[in-house]
């Protein structure tokens, strides 16, 4: 995996995709998934994994930056796949998406304010201080989390850690319909 | 019912009516060769692994049951990954059964240590590694079921000894209900809107071609290709893997298309209108450079896999579906669109089209010369070879010219008498492959076609067929050369042939034949062919191998070089520098 927020590969870019994948919660499953990107010379961006409420399945999100006619085979090969129940391309813009950082920022007593508020800005949390350093955790939408990270870097990052993004689709919203509103009224 | 999971696992085989197992034994596979001795099963002990596994794919390709193989872990396991990425490419059900070291030693590079299923992942269409001897049974209910089902492919099952060494309670799965394979839903059947949108496609077409690949006989559909070419009045071309899907002998058979296809079957699909591919995955050997591939036409494209829909060339219409229930709503849907007649019907408007493909097959026949006296040339066994065997007889090729030219000049005019390495071009694949499939049609002649280049690769498995009275018969094409390899560092490398050299006698053919059990013969020129076939032909007790001395500078034309365009095919040198 490429480091987080590596140069020329950002997430922000057209080519980005995400991928969602039902799949068994058996050994091996991911290992088959990750190999389907990897022997076609495709770098996984980010990945997530953890079980859905059924234990019996876990939900894959892999975020990877291809272009659509190669993604589009990816796809069509994961699906394949006996032990992949189902399978969901999500276009950023049709998504939801959250990431969680925690990160560890050097903070002696004189930057302390500083950090703070830009945590608190960030709408973060500092879940741990030390002498020299302050532990941070925010949950958001991944650009949000760049630019959090672009902002704390000059007061020196000791250790960070993105855990990939995970990502529903966003809801369908039907027009708004006035005989609807009055139907509803009526049977109020 | 208490078993130990090897002999649930020989009793699960039984289930699934495995007549016959290909395979060596070892030592973490040793607790599942006991029970077999108390098994009806056929065990068919191979010389190399390797051999197994094209048994297995041999057996399979002739009787549309998956093949089964069963080695022990490590270098045996290893030694069947060849068969398997083969029968991956070529579609073909195999059931693989590895021995693993215990679940204990997994992991800690033991003795006979490979992690198979690792290894493997990429070349079955699913493996397992089966850490509980209870699920057995089940295990191997979806190895099947999953072989065998959809695009069929190869699978393996990784067994640990201390899982077959294990007690369990035996059981068998009632249906496929009761697998657990909640991701494994192949479609069969073809959605009714596009069958119906390609009816019209082909009822509008003028210069229409079905490209008729492998699937048609996964599916059993060689009787509805005919049915849909016969009443819609449309030509086939059938691709290596489709030798036989539609007879040769049919006059709407063109034959087959690609890099070494004929002149007519290459040139139809360039100026075709309508490509109406069915079971066919676009291969690069057969599209040439794929921008310039059928330029003009409009792509009907029918598969079980939907993954291959879109893969190479973007379909007009795309129908994921079984070729064989397809074909048939495409029958039901041609005749509600008044494009098809009755059996025989030719349709007016495709005249023109099919005067043009009379014109280019007259004008560009395949052609050899054999003069009298002259080299012997491989084109003239084979079609001795065809003219002297009975009519289904079955026709095994390794890879090469042999089989180009098996394919070439072979009359294919039954489903299933055509047995090759289509995909992965294994060389090697032919001795075993045909052993496979005389296990699998005993009733059957089985010729194979070999090449000198691939008799070497896996010859030890007459010792084999001598064993266990398989009586398979082998004409060596021998030229001295790996031929297909000579001939494009003639034609593309200034005829600089850099480790193409094998020597026509060394090994001495005859010897290492009768050495291994067979009857041995040499054939040096044209007029002793028919007579060595005819001996051949009467030999039933043994194996038989011929070994033909034939011209080293013939090659195999038509040709299209890779990556050129179809359009760019040359033909033989007695028909003038090119096509067009």
């Amino acid at each position: 995996m490429s480091p987080v927020g590596g140069a020329g590969s950002s997430p922000g870019t057209p080519r980005h995709h995400i991928v969602t994948a039902l799949v068994e919660n058996k050994s091996g499953v991911l290992a088959r998934v990750a190999g389907l990107f990897s022997r076609r010379g495709f770098n996984i961006f980010s990945l997530a994994v953890a079980p859905t409420d059924d234990e019996r399945f876990s939900r894959i999100t892999i975020v990877v930056d291809v272009e659509s006619a190669p993604l589009e085979q990816i796809v069509q090969q994961l699906d394949k796949l006996v032990n992949v129940v189902s399978i969901t391309e999500l276009a950023p813009e049709q998504a939801i998406e959250r990431e969680l950082l925690l990160l560890t920022v050097g903070a002696g007593p004189a930057q302390r304010q500083e950090v703070i508020a830009l945590v608190g800005v960030f709408e973060g949390k500092i879940v741990d201080v030390g002498s020299d350093c302050m532990t941070v955790v925010m949950a958001g939408p991944p650009g949000r989390i760049d630019d959090f990270e672009s902002l704390i870097r000059p007061f020196g990052i000791v250790e960070l850690q993105r855990t990939g993004r995970v990502a529903l689709p966003k809801l369908e919203r039907r027009p708004y319909r006035l005989h609807g509103v009055s139907g509803n009224l009526d049977a109020g | 019912m208490r078993l130990t999971g090897a002999q649930a696992l020989i009793k699960s085989l039984e289930m699934q009516h495995v007549e016959v197992i290909f395979g060596l034994p070892g030592g973490a596979i040793l607790p599942v060769y006991d029970p077999i001795l108390d098994s009806p099963i056929r065990h068919v002990l191979v010389r190399h692994e390797q051999g197994a596994g094209h048994m297995a794919e041999g057996y399979a390709h002739v009787t549309g049951r998956p093949g089964v193989a069963m080695v022990t872990s490590g270098p045996g396991a290893t030694n069947i990954v060849t068969p398997l990425a083969d029968a991956a490419m070529d579609s073909i059900p195999m059931v693989v059964i590895t021995g693993q070291v215990a679940t204990t030693a997994i992991g800690t590079d033991a003795f006979q240590e490979c992690p198979i299923t690792g290894v493997t992942m990429d070349i079955t269409k699913h493996n397992w590694l089966v850490t509980d001897a209870q699920d057995l049974p089940r295990v191997i209910a979806e190895a099947f079921h999953v072989a065998t089902t959809g695009r069929p492919g190869p699978v393996l099952v990784d067994v640990p000894k201390d899982v077959s060494n294990a007690p369990m309670d035996w059981y068998w799965p009632a249906s496929i209900d009761e697998l657990d394979l909640p991701g494994y839903h192949p479609r069969t059947e073809g959605d009714p809107a596009e069958v119906r949108r390609a009816a019209e496609l082909m009822a509008a077409a003028r210069r229409p071609v079905i490209y008729a690949g492998g699937g048609i006989l996964k599916a059993r559909a060689a009787e509805a290709l005919r049915a849909l070419a016969e009443r819609t009045g449309i030509p086939v071309v059938t691709t290596l893997m489709a030798r036989g899907a539609f007879p040769d002998r049919h006059p709407l058979c063109l034959g087959m298309p690609g890099m070494h296809g004929n002149y007519t079957a290459v040139t139809a699909l360039q100026h075709a209108d309508l490509l109406i591919a069915l079971g066919s995955r676009f291969d690069d050997r057969v599209t040439g450079k794929v921008s310039a591939f059928a330029p003009h036409a409009k792509v009907i494209h029918v598969d079980i896999d939907p993954a291959e829909l879109g893969k190479v060339r973007r379909p007009d219409v795309a129908i994921a579906g079984d070729c064989r229930l397809v074909i048939e709503e495409l029958l039901g849907a041609l005749e509600a669109a008044g494009a098809s007649g009755p059996q025989g019907s030719e349709r007016p408007e495709l005249a023109p089209w099919m005067a043009q493909l009379r014109t280019w097959q007259a004008q560009f026949p395949l052609t050899y010369t054999q003069e009298d006296g002259g080299p012997l040339k491989p084109q003239f066994v084979v079609e001795t070879l065809r003219d002297m065997t009975p009519d289904d007889t079955i026709v095994v090729a390794g890879v090469g010219q042999h089989q180009m030219w098996a394919s070439q000049y072979w009359r294919f005019d039954h489903p299933y008498t055509w047995v090759n390495s289509g995909g992965a071009g294994t060389m090697g694949f032919a001795v075993p492959a045909a052993i496979g499939a005389k296990v699998g049609r005993p009733d059957r002649m089985v010729w194979a076609v070999d090449g000198d280049g691939c008799f070497q690769m896996t010859a030890q498995e007459l010792v084999t067929a001598s064993a266990e009275r398989i009586p398979v018969k082998v004409a060596i094409l021998n030229n001295a050369y790996l031929g297909m390899v000579r001939q494009w560092q003639e034609l593309f490398y200034e005829e600089r042939y850099s480790e193409v050299y094998l020597s026509p006698d060394l090994p001495d053919y005859v010897k290492w034949a009768e050495a291994m059990g067979c009857v041995g013969l040499k054939v040096e020129s044209a007029d002793e062919v028919a007579p060595a076939i005819e001996k051949a032909n009467g030999i039933d007790d043994r194996p038989v191998v011929i070994d033909f001395r034939t011209d080293a500078f013939e090659k195999v034309y038509p040709m299209v070089p890779a990556g050129a365009s179809n359009d760019d095919i040359i033909v033989g040198p007695s028909q003038g520098e090119g096509g067009r």
